[in-house]
């Protein structure tokens, strides 16, 4: 009964989606871990923390499919939310530095005795325990994006505005944390971590212990999303995005429908974001810069919006795209390809790959019971 | 008879030529002679007869002499130079050629404290009597800031044979500092010197006011307290002239770049985030003319502006049409996506540069009328900054009537109020589109002409507008020209005003801040179109 009930939940892609995620999740740490280096199946921590990565990245496309897809909500500013998430993570580990700093200062960061801080600002104060870092790495973005929503939606700026104005947020948050004054580590960012929970971080075991907390915090983010598309609140937000004004008259408070669905969503990316630091070993000001929130836009463009799927298969394939493409003779074309992208898939794939095939194979289905039909009807006639 | 004769003439004229020619050497010669006495005595006659001598050697000579650098060859009795900068180049002092291969066992021209001191007064008069004027400016400038006594007397001697009235001015000013700090000047003089300074009227006089020589009349240390007060009010007036005019200065750089948006974006509600890849290629095209100018006619480079502005125009234009019909046209209507498609076009163009440029900057050079500056009340403007902000209003106000006043103007503002009238009333709208975005672009393109008059020219560019360029015509209220010309302005200004409070980038992100939150007040912008257009 609960089976059917949870089952009942996903369409087909999301079981498909849900399956090969709980693989990945256990089959790639323990390949990792237990088998032998020049095993076939063995998959090398290189390799490990790349694709970690890539699922960071589909959370933050999932959480923007959240707010575009199905709320109509273009936001250029979600890599804010992801570096903020960042630095709340980043702020933890350097904490847990302590003496080992280039300094050996055991109260402040480095950074902090090369600009001849004496102590520590009020907003480090309780970074150095995990739950409250934790808490803050979810809050500080939905907070954030808590207050600009309340301020957006309620004077109803919509559309293209809302876009422009996300990107000025995230431009000013740039322009901000690259200060050396505002006590973040300024254009060098946060960097040179030991260790996280007490485990180094460099060690195989403490990376495929993150790898598998990025895989299982895609599925719960994934499963969050979809109830919340699915349940009867997913139905305003697709009737918002589809005509807000109507919903509006139909006596819905649409902006809080809007306010709530953008928040999680900040908090989802913030959380991607605190994955994303501890496996890249570094979180600096250039994550804030708007064209790294315009590139998540594009993976979701590319997965399918509306999809949930597609968006965290389209950061996967695009991010591994990037790599391919940035690491061979082929360098000097990525952006080429990656403009090419964006143009291709807003002109001729605007439902993105999953989508596309979704509407492929409706399209048969419903072919099909034609063909059955009109077979019957034949039958029926030839009598 | 004829021959000798001419024989004769020839020798005398040949004698003459070398007994005049030596004459003028002769004495710079023997004065330098005197060095190698290595007496005290003919040391001091020595300083004064070159000093005196104006010749182009004398200062090279007098420099060594005071820092223990001018040498003497006993055996020769020839004198020698050795340069500041490398310790083994040898001069001649005689005619200042380095040689090649110095004797062996030199030793400097000693001197003691007095000769040093009368070294530097001859020094001091050499530059303030040099013939070129911008080193007479210069050591004029140097005594006002050193305020050394001792170069009172060269100064005297100096101002009497001024002939350029602004350097007069220079040294009479440099005069009335010494003079205020002198405890044997007359009340007379210092009150001459109060507002002789008064008149300067910038920091150097306030910190010469200040210097007023403790022992003076109380008259003089108020007037000159007075004087002070009244400096000081002047320049906290001027600094704020002068932020009004960086701010506009930095208006017009940002009305320069936006005004072609608020044509795509505001009057076609087109998002080109292409827009600042159109301002860099304009600036490209600059830098591809000025090679062309620099290769084939280098004296007509003052030129290459305005040659570039047409063909960027044009240029930037074609482009901008050519993705009109072949991204944007497909995505009316669908003004997010467009957006993004745009940004794709914007990542390829910056690499197609970079590939044919190369990443790094490319040097776009100022022509004359470009360069230099002139001053305005005691405000210094530069050529460069005043005529873009002539040529920005210069475009604006052609753009205004280009709208106004020509049949392309009329048909966009008829597909703009009213799309699928204007095509009932026979308007070729997809036609209207193509080239008000054309025409969006073109002007993009002559922003990028002037920008890059003063920014680096990079495939970096136009990202460092565009995010700024939308502000401006959100700000202004999308869809009114005005609008975009005030809210440029007013950005500008109190961007400048809050830098020097805050600091440039605080400043710029305070400026964001409010105007997010400006938009949350009046999501429509400044001067927001009424009435049904505004229903999307």
């Amino acid at each position: 009964m609960i089976a059917k009930v949870f089952f009942e939940r996903y369409d087909r892609a999301g079981l498909i989606f849900l399956g090969v995620m709980a693989t990945i999740a256990i089959f790639v740490p323990l390949s990792n871990l237990l088998l032998p280096t020049d095993s076939f199946l063995h998959v090398p921590t290189y390799v490990m923390s790349l694709v970690g990565k890539y699922l960071c990245y589909a959370i933050l496309a999932l959480s923007l499919d959240l707010v575009w897809g199905y709320c109509g909500i273009l936001s250029l500013g979600h890599g804010a939310f992801f570096a903020l998430g960042g630095y709340a993570m980043g702020m933890y580990l350097m904490r847990q530095i302590g003496s080992r700093g280039v300094y050996g200062n055991p109260d402040l960061p480095d950074f902090m005795v090369f600009l001849n801080w004496k102590e520590i600002p009020w907003f480090w104060y309780g970074f150095d325990m995990f739950p409250f870092a934790l808490l803050m790495m979810a809050l500080v973005p939905g907070l954030l994006a808590f207050l600009f929503g309340w301020l957006a939606f309620r004077s109803r700026v919509t559309g293209v505005y809302l876009s422009i104005i996300t990107q000025a947020m995230t431009y000013a948050l740039l322009l901000a944390f690259f200060r050396n004054d505002m006590g973040f580590g300024g254009n060098n960012g946060l960097t040179d971590f030991k260790d996280i929970l007490g485990f180094n971080i460099q060690a195989q075991g403490t990376r495929a212990a993150l790898f598998f907390a990025t895989a299982l915090l895609l599925i719960l983010s994934y499963m969050l999303a979809r109830w919340m598309v699915t349940t009867a609140f997913g139905k305003v937000l697709v009737a918002v995005r589809d005509a807000e004004s109507r919903t509006r008259f139909l006596g819905y408070r649409v902006e809080h429908f809007k306010l709530l669905v953008f928040t999680v969503s900040a908090a989802m990316a913030g959380i991607a974001g605190a994955l994303y630091v501890p496996q890249v070993g570094i979180i600096n000001p250039s994550e804030f810069s708007p064209a790294n929130s315009i590139e998540a836009v594009i993976w979701v463009a590319v997965g399918g919006r509306g999809t949930l799927v597609g968006a965290a298969l389209g950061a996967v394939v695009v991010n591994f795209l990037k790599t391919w493409f940035t690491t061979g003779f082929l360098a000097p074309y990525w952006l080429f390809m990656l403009g090419a992208l964006f143009i291709g898939v807003t002109l001729a794939m605007p439902k993105g790959i999953v989508g596309t095939l979704q509407d492929w194979s409706a399209r048969r289905r419903e072919r099909a019971t034609y063909t059955e039909k009109s077979a019957q009807k034949i039958a029926e006639q030839g009598e | 008879m004829i021959q000798v004769r001419a024989f004769c003439a020839a020798v005398i004229s040949l004698f003459a030529v070398l007994m005049f020619a030596p004459a003028a050497q002769a004495d710079f010669a023997s004065s330098l002679a005197r060095f190698a006495q290595d007496e005290f005595s003919e040391t001091a006659l020595a300083i004064d007869e070159i000093a005196a001598s104006g010749d182009s050697r004398a200062q090279q000579v007098l420099e060594a002499l005071g820092s223990a650098r001018l040498f003497v060859d006993p055996a020769s009795k020839k004198v020698y130079w050795r340069a500041a900068t490398s310790a083994r180049t040898i001069h001649d002092a005689a005619n200042g050629e380095p040689v090649v291969d110095p004797p062996a066992g030199l030793q400097v021209v000693r001197i003691n404290n007095r000769l040093r001191g009368a070294t530097l007064n001859a020094i001091g008069a050499l530059t303030l009597m040099a013939p070129d004027p911008a080193r007479r400016r210069a050591a004029a400038e140097s005594i006002f800031k050193s305020r050394d006594a001792s170069a009172l007397a060269p100064l005297e001697a100096a101002i009497k044979v001024e002939k350029d009235p602004s350097i007069a001015t220079l040294f009479a000013q440099a005069r009335a500092v010494l003079m205020l700090a002198a405890p044997q000047a007359t009340k007379d003089q210092q009150l001459e010197a109060i507002s002789i300074l008064r008149m300067r009227a910038d920091i150097g006089a306030i910190a010469a006011l200040r210097s007023t020589n403790a022992s003076a009349d109380a008259d003089v240390k108020a007037l000159a307290a007075d004087a002070v007060t009244a400096i000081e009010a002047r320049l906290k007036l001027m600094s704020h002239v002068q932020n009004v005019w960086y701010g506009l200065s930095l208006g017009s750089v940002l009305l320069l770049a936006a005004i072609g948006l608020a044509i795509t974006f505001g009057v076609m509600g087109v998002i080109n985030m292409a827009h600042g890849e159109m301002v860099m290629l304009g600036a490209y095209t600059t830098f591809v003319v000025q090679e062309v100018f620099r290769a084939y006619a280098p004296d007509w480079f003052d030129w290459s502006l305005p040659v570039a502005l047409p063909l960027a125009f044009l240029f930037t234009g074609l482009v901008g049409i050519a993705i009109e019909r072949g991204v944007i046209r497909f995505l009316y209507g669908r003004p997010l996506e467009t957006l993004l498609a745009t940004w794709g076009v914007s990542l390829i163009l910056q690499q197609a540069v970079r590939t044919i440029f190369g990443p790094s900057n490319r040097e776009v050079g100022a022509p004359s009328y470009m360069s230099g500056a002139f001053d305005l009340f005691g405000l210094s403007v530069t050529w460069g900054r005043m005529w873009i902000i002539v040529f920005t209003l210069f475009v604006f106000v052609s753009l205004l009537l280009a709208l106004k006043h020509t049949s392309l103007g009329l048909h966009m503002r008829a597909v703009t109020q009213n799309r699928r009238m204007a095509s009932a009333m026979g308007i070729r709208t997809p036609w209207v589109d193509a080239m008000t975005f054309g025409l969006g672009s073109g002007l993009a393109g002559i922003a990028g002409v002037a920008l890059s008059q003063i920014d680096n020219v990079s495939p970096n560019l136009g990202q460092s507008y565009i995010i700024d360029s939308f502000m401006v015509v959100v700000f202004g209220g999308v869809g009114n020209l005005w609008g975009t010309l005030v809210s440029a302005f007013a950005l500008g200004v109190a961007n400048k005003f809050l830098e020097p409070v805050a600091g440039a980038v605080l400043a710029k992100i305070f400026i964001l801040v409010l105007l997010i939150l400006f938009i949350q007040k009046r999501p429509r912008g400044l001067f927001a179109l009424k009435g049904r257009a505004v229903e999307a």
